[in-house]
Parts: structure tokens; C-alpha cells; sequence
């Protein structure tokens, strides 16, 4: 089976390591990854701030770009739970409302029911629940609210955390509750966007875990900027990257 | 912008009613943020109702099929609005009611004003209302020298505190029982100097006050959870009795209600009388359901007049997308699980209807102003987390219908033609990652923000808009080598066929 790795352009700018350990994580499965280069961004922070007009070209791309992608891929995966979100259920609609495009809605449907999220993807397509990882620390698990109520992936990432040898998973309270970052949120109602994460942090650092992982870097981003700013010795890591870890890297 | 444009629905009307604040929500929500006695409250109360609703909701094991129902029947109503609504005014005039049709706020206040001056009555009493709270009835009644009581005991408190209500279920939900007593005490005539903030004796004090004003109403005022087009009888639930008391006692009676709130048959109601008071209260049954068709003569009210109002439901109904939030049965189970709602409260909505379907409902019944207006900032007080969507029990997609309105708030403001630096960001954005080459280029200017945290790994402080992430976050360095350039580095190999670009 060849895959097709949607980077996600926050996979592919700011966090390259995310990016590079779902490679490591499939390639080890003994599947072959490829790059489509033509990748950029699924348009979903313009979708879900109102800017069509602006979202419409880059929902093309994305379709363009992928569309010709599985010419030669079975499946396109990305490390993020929303931008998957936005390619199954905002994709067809921008096409359709904005670019009045019934022919790319029809093939942003095709390139959707292709494209899946990390964790859905090994437990749903491969049948994977061991990855063969290994992570000695003690780790809590954020389920970001596109995951859980987009996408529905349930507790696959728990089922995969829980196969990764060494890694102590402590449960999160009111881990269902959002982080507070929704994207341009996080900027335009930065005082109740703060007041959501305070509560988040609260939970994490109730855990005494060291680590927090999620299956999206946006909300990690989110957690994580906040601890740091805390300077709270608890430090985000993405799924994918404890799924890729190996005796070999510690 | 209202009835002047023929064939065009009109929206609410501007200054009357409650369904627009002073204050746009991240101006509001700011300082509803730092009332902590707020945010401990709505804490507690919340989770307490989340885990209730969860509980009840969680023994039907037709809950799923439920929602579909509810749903449906909402969709068909809405289909079939003018055809119902007529044949529910054959029915409610043929069972003697008097059936008023108010086009907005001010018509249907002036409707119910008549009708209560024409009785001759000072004082009357109010079962809890969603749409007269809406259009502002109260404070109408009181300009024209009629004093309106609210007997919901939860309204009563917000009435006496001067307040407004922060909660479409439990309006006083932001009030605690030391702040109830102190109300009480300065309001309520006839209440003992020592009156103790116990719950119970607080309820008691609110019930002897309230047993005076049933007694010597002469008319009642209600809202109404659902009519039934075909019999004409209209439905309240409650919990206390006292609407049942001003259902019953009173020798006139006056019912407000959206036009939305119809259900086309009888049977349609053993669809929602399971799926609201278990998403609601989170109890299996409501504690009184009254049901009234017309006028019985020699029981009950012998005058009964209903009054339907649009007050901007008819636009909402001309959008395609955005009408489902007129399939709202005002649960408030979305407000109850928002994460936004039970850090800021209600009040920080600006509206009657506040939370997640207030922040649909409320801009399109009165319509999008443009930049600065409050109700154009509502659609984008949400993080789009999806907690509402999941408890409505008539399955309203909120998220889908927030992402909606953004849209037409971000078209509107674009019409506009005004300096706008959001959109000419957003723009720029966009027109880079529309190629992989702009996007490589714009990927190596990130690089130089390097240098704002060489030295501590991490970046504290950004210029203006960026701070808005910084007052409180840090951001992560950017990387040294993007994946795009690891990518071609490591594996030189082009991408498949279609590629755009290749390497940047």
C-alpha cells in the first residue's frame, strides 16, 4: 500500500518533527510514503473564519494536489484531526456554495472518503494497535473536540497509547472540554480563549504527568504555549511522535 | 433596512426588545470573565445539569432515533410553515381563542398592551417566556402603566434584582442564595428582617408573595413550548406550578409565541415531551405540562388570546442553512455543555438567547449589522469544539451554521469596502498557500522569527496582532528546516504525478 502524507502546512512549517514521525511510523509498518509536493493548506483557518472567497481557490489545490496523488496512493493520511475534519465536511460545501462547483464538490467527496486521520488509519485501515514504540514516561492524552466529535475516532489513540511499551498513560479530567484555541478564536476572544486553556492546564497539571500528546499540533500548540509560559515542567508531544519513538531514540 | 423592501423578510426591529447587547462579545465576555462569583456558579451548575442530562439521556435506548425524530418533524413544520399556522388559527378560533398576528417586537407589545388595558387590569401575571422576554414586553407594559410580575421563581429574582437573565432555563443561574436573600430583602414587601438564605426558606418567602398576585390577577401572560396545528392547543412545561397557576386562575389569558413553535399533529408532542425535559432539567418527565385548547366554558380563563410572532423568524427561514436554528425547542442542554458559555455566562451574549444557539439565533432575527455591531461578533464566539451539536435534541448542526454566518459577516464587511486589515491578511494568506512555491518562499521567512527567541527557545512577546497569542502563550521557535526541505534533502524524490510545483 502506498500513502500519501498530507503534511498539513503547520506540520510542514512549524512542527517538521510531527510530520516526519508519521513517515517513521508508517515506513516501519512496511508501508511506502510519498510527498506530493504540491501540498500547501487545506483552507481550513479561512473556512472557519468566514473567508470563502479566500478558501475556495485552496480547496481546489488541495483537490488538484491529492486528486492526482491517488493516482498512484490508496490513501492519503495527516497527523491532524481538524484539517481532516475540514477536507470530510467543509470541502464539498465551499466548492458547492462558494465556486458553485458541483464537479469539485464531487471530487473533494472522492478525495475525502480517501483521507484519514493518523489514528483512524492504523486502528480502522490497517488494523494496528501496536505500532512496536516505545516511550518511557508518564504521559496524559488530550482528545482535541475535531478528533472526538468530527471524526468520531473514539479511543482508538488511547488503544494505540496504551500498546506503546514503557508509557504510563494517566487519565485527564474533563479531558472532553475544548482547550480554548478554535484557530483565529485563540486570537479574537483571547480572554476567554485564556480562561479555557487556564482550566485545561489545570487538568493536565492535576495528572502529574509529564508529557501531554494529542493528535493535532494547532491544540498543541495551544496547551503547550501555555505551559511553557507557565514554565510548568509538563511539555506537549504529538501522538505521532510517541507512536514513532523506539528504544533506538532513548 | 426593514419592511421598505418589498418581498424581503424584516428582521427584528431596532429599539425594542433584548435580543442585541451594547457590547460586542469579546468586550463583554472580558469583563464577565473576571466576576469569579459568577464563574464559580455557572461552574457548578453546569456540570451538575451536564452530568444529569448525561445520566437520563444515557438510559433511552432510542435516544439517536429520538433526535432523528425531533429533527424531522422540526424540518416538515418549517416546510410547511404558512399552511400550519393557518390551520392552527382555524383551530384555536374555532375553540373560541382569538388569534393576533404581530409582524415584530413593537406590534405584538402594542397587541398585548390593548388587550390588557381593555380588561381594565394594573397588574398581571407572567408564566416563564422566552419570546416575551425577547421582545421586551415588560418593559412595554411598564411604560404603559402595567405592572408585570414574574412568577417563575428564578425570573422573579431577576425581576426584583433589576438583572437580566443570563440562562434560557435557569435565568438567575449567575446569582447565589446570600445575593437571593439580599434581593428579597430589599424588594419583596412583607418579608421578615430575618429572613435566612436556606434555600427553602427563601422559596417560601417567594411563595407567599407570589400566592397574593395569583389571587387578585385578572390576566395571565405565557409563552408556549408547542402548539399543535391540527387540534389548536397550545403546551407550556414548567416545574413549579405557578404557571399553571396563571394558566388557570386568571380570567384572561394571552399567549405569545414564535411561529416556529408548531408541531403539525398530536402525536408529534410524544416526540418532544421525552426529548425536552431530559435534555433540559435532565428529569425523565416534566413536573406539569398544561395543555389548553380555546376556551372552556365555566373552567379556566374565558378569554383567550394568541398572539403569533415573527420578530425576524421568517428571515431566518429564507436562509437555507441557517433556518434549522428555528427547530430550537430552548432546551438549553448547548448552553449547558459549551465551554464558552460557563466561563462567560449569558449576559456576556447581549441577547435573551445566549450560548451556542443564541450566538445563531440571535444575529439572524435582527439581521447583521456590519463591522461593530454586537450581534456580528456572536457567530464568532465559538471555538467550533461541537459539544452542542452533539446534546441538541433536535440535532441543530451549530458549528456548521457558525461557520455559515462567518461567512456572511466576513461578505458583509467586504461589501463594505472599508479599510479592513483582517481581510487583507486573510487575503494575503491565502493567495501564498495557493502555490507550494509562495508557500516554500513564506516558510523561510518564518524562519526569521528565529531570532526573536534564540536565545530561550521559545517566543514570549510578538508586535500587535500577534499579541493577542502572546499576553498569555508562548509560541514555539520556528524550525531550522521546514519538512518540505527535510523532504527533498533526505529523499530527492519528486512527488507523484498532478505535482504542482515540486521543489520550492
Amino acid at each position: 500500500m502506498r500513502i500519501a502524507l498530507f503534511a498539513t502546512c503547520l506540520g510542514d512549517a512549524l512542527y517538521p518533527d510531527v510530520s516526519r514521525a508519521t513517515v517513521r511510523v508508517l515506513e516501519r509498518l512496511g508501508y511506502t510514503v510519498v510527498f506530493p509536493a504540491g501540498q500547501t493548506c487545506c483552507g481550513q483557518m479561512h473556512i472557519n473564519s468566514g473567508y470563502f472567497d479566500e478558501a475556495a481557490p485552496l480547496v481546489r489545490h488541495h483537490v488538484d494536489t491529492f486528486e492526482a496523488a491517488l493516482s498512484e496512493c490508496d490513501a492519503i493520511v495527516a497527523p491532524s484531526g481538524s484539517c481532516v475534519g475540514s477536507v470530510r465536511h467543509q470541502h464539498a460545501m465551499v466548492a458547492r456554495t462558494r465556486s458553485g462547483d458541483t464537479v469539485l464538490a464531487e471530487r473533494a467527496d472522492a478525495v475525502a472518503a480517501k483521507t484519514f486521520e493518523l489514528s483512524e488509519f492504523l486502528v480502522d485501515v490497517l488494523g494496528v494497535t501496536d505500532v512496536g514504540a516505545y516511550y518511557p514516561h508518564r504521559v496524559t492524552y488530550h482528545p482535541t473536540c475535531h478528533s472526538l466529535r468530527l471524526l468520531h475516532v473514539g479511543d482508538k489513540p488511547l488503544r494505540l497509547l496504551r500498546a506503546v511499551r514503557g508509557l504510563d498513560l494517566i487519565e485527564l479530567p474533563a479531558a472532553d472540554s475544548c482547550c480554548g484555541f478554535g484557530g483565529t478564536f485563540s486570537v479574537k476572544n483571547p480572554d476567554v480563549s485564556t480562561a479555557m486553556l487556564a482550566d485545561k492546564m489545570a487538568n493536565v497539571l492535576s495528572t502529574g504527568a509529564e508529557i501531554c500528546t494529542a493528535g493535532d499540533s494547532s491544540c498543541l500548540m495551544h496547551i503547550g504555549g501555555g505551559l511553557s509560559r507557565l514554565r510548568a515542567g509538563v511539555r506537549t508531544v504529538h501522538l505521532a511522535e510517541i507512536l514513532a519513538s523506539t528504544e533506538d531514540d532513548s | 433596512m426593514t419592511h421598505t423592501f418589498l418581498g424581503l423578510p424584516a428582521y427584528a426591529p431596532e429599539g425594542v426588545g433584548n435580543l442585541r447587547g451594547d457590547e460586542t462579545f469579546p468586550h463583554a465576555a472580558r469583563s464577565a470573565l473576571k466576576n469569579t462569583q459568577l464563574r464559580r456558579n455557572l461552574g457548578i451548575a453546569t456540570s451538575t445539569i451536564r452530568a444529569k442530562r448525561a445520566a437520563v439521556v444515557g438510559e433511552l435506548p432510542d435516544w439517536e432515533q429520538l433526535r432523528d425524530a425531533g429533527a424531522a418533524i422540526k424540518a416538515d413544520v418549517m416546510a410547511r410553515l404558512p399552511e400550519l399556522l393557518e390551520q392552527l388559527e382555524a383551530a384555536v378560533t374555532a375553540r373560541g381563542g382569538v388569534v393576533h398576528w404581530a409582524r415584530d417586537a413593537d406590534e405584538a407589545n402594542r397587541i398585548v398592551i390593548e388587550l390588557v388595558q381593555a380588561t381594565g387590569a394594573r397588574e398581571v401575571v407572567k408564566v416563564k417566556s422566552m419570546a416575551t422576554q425577547e421582545i421586551g414586553l415588560n418593559e412595554a407594559l411598564e411604560a404603559a402603566g402595567i405592572s408585570p410580575v414574574e412568577t417563575d421563581l428564578a425570573e422573579l429574582i431577576v425581576q426584583l434584582g433589576h438583572d437580566k437573565p443570563s440562562h434560557i432555563l435557569v435565568p438567575a443561574i449567575h446569582r447565589n442564595r446570600s445575593e437571593i436573600r439580599e434581593t428579597f430583602l430589599r424588594e419583596m414587601p412583607d418579608v421578615p428582617d430575618d429572613l435566612s438564605d436556606e434555600p427553602r426558606v427563601l422559596a417560601m418567602a417567594a411563595r407567599a408573595h407570589l400566592r397574593r398576585k395569583f389571587l387578585s390577577a385578572k390576566v395571565g401572560i405565557s409563552g408556549a413550548n408547542f402548539a399543535v396545528a391540527e387540534t389548536g392547543t397550545l403546551t407550556v412545561l414548567e416545574s413549579e406550578g405557578n404557571g399553571r397557576m396563571c394558566l388557570t386562575l386568571p380570567e384572561t389569558l394571552i399567549t405569545v409565541m414564535g411561529i416556529e413553535k408548531l408541531v403539525p399533529t398530536w402525536r408529534d408532542l410524544e416526540v418532544f415531551l421525552q426529548l425536552l425535559p431530559r435534555s433540559s432539567t435532565g428529569e425523565r418527565m416534566n413536573p406539569y405540562t398544561s395543555m389548553w385548547t380555546g376556551v372552556t366554558p365555566g373552567d379556566g380563563p374565558q378569554s383567550f388570546h394568541l398572539v403569533l410572532l415573527d420578530n425576524g423568524r421568517t428571515a431566518a427561514l429564507s436562509d437555507e442553512v441557517g433556518r434549522a436554528a428555528l427547530h430550537c425547542i430552548r432546551c438549553s442542554a448547548c448552553l449547558n455543555v459549551c465551554p464558552i458559555y460557563e466561563r462567560t455566562g449569558g449576559n456576556a451574549y447581549g441577547s435573551v438567547y445566549p450560548g451556542p444557539i443564541g450566538a445563531i439565533l440571535s444575529p439572524q432575527l435582527t439581521g447583521i449589522r456590519g463591522h461593530g455591531d454586537p450581534n456580528s461578533s456572536l457567530p464568532f464566539a465559538s471555538t467550533l469544539c461541537g459539544a452542542c451539536y452533539a446534546v441538541c435534541p433536535v440535532k441543530i448542526d451549530i458549528p456548521s451554521i457558525l461557520v455559515h454566518l462567518r461567512a456572511q459577516t466576513v461578505d458583509h464587511a467586504r461589501a463594505e469596502r472599508l479599510p479592513n486589515a483582517e481581510l487583507l491578511s486573510m487575503k494575503a494568506v491565502g493567495w501564498t498557500m495557493r502555490s507550494p512555491l509562495r508557500f516554500g518562499r513564506a516558510e523561510r521567512l518564518l524562519r526569521i522569527g528565529r531570532l526573536l527567541g534564540w536565545r530561550r527557545g521559545r517566543i514570549s512577546a510578538l508586535p500587535w496582532p500577534g499579541s493577542a497569542w502572546t499576553t498569555s502563550r508562548d509560541l514555539a521557535v520556528p524550525p531550522k528546516e521546514t519538512f518540505r526541505e527535510w523532504w527533498l534533502r533526505e529523499r530527492g524524490q519528486p512527488g507523484p504525478p498532478g505535482d504542482v510545483g515540486g521543489s520550492p
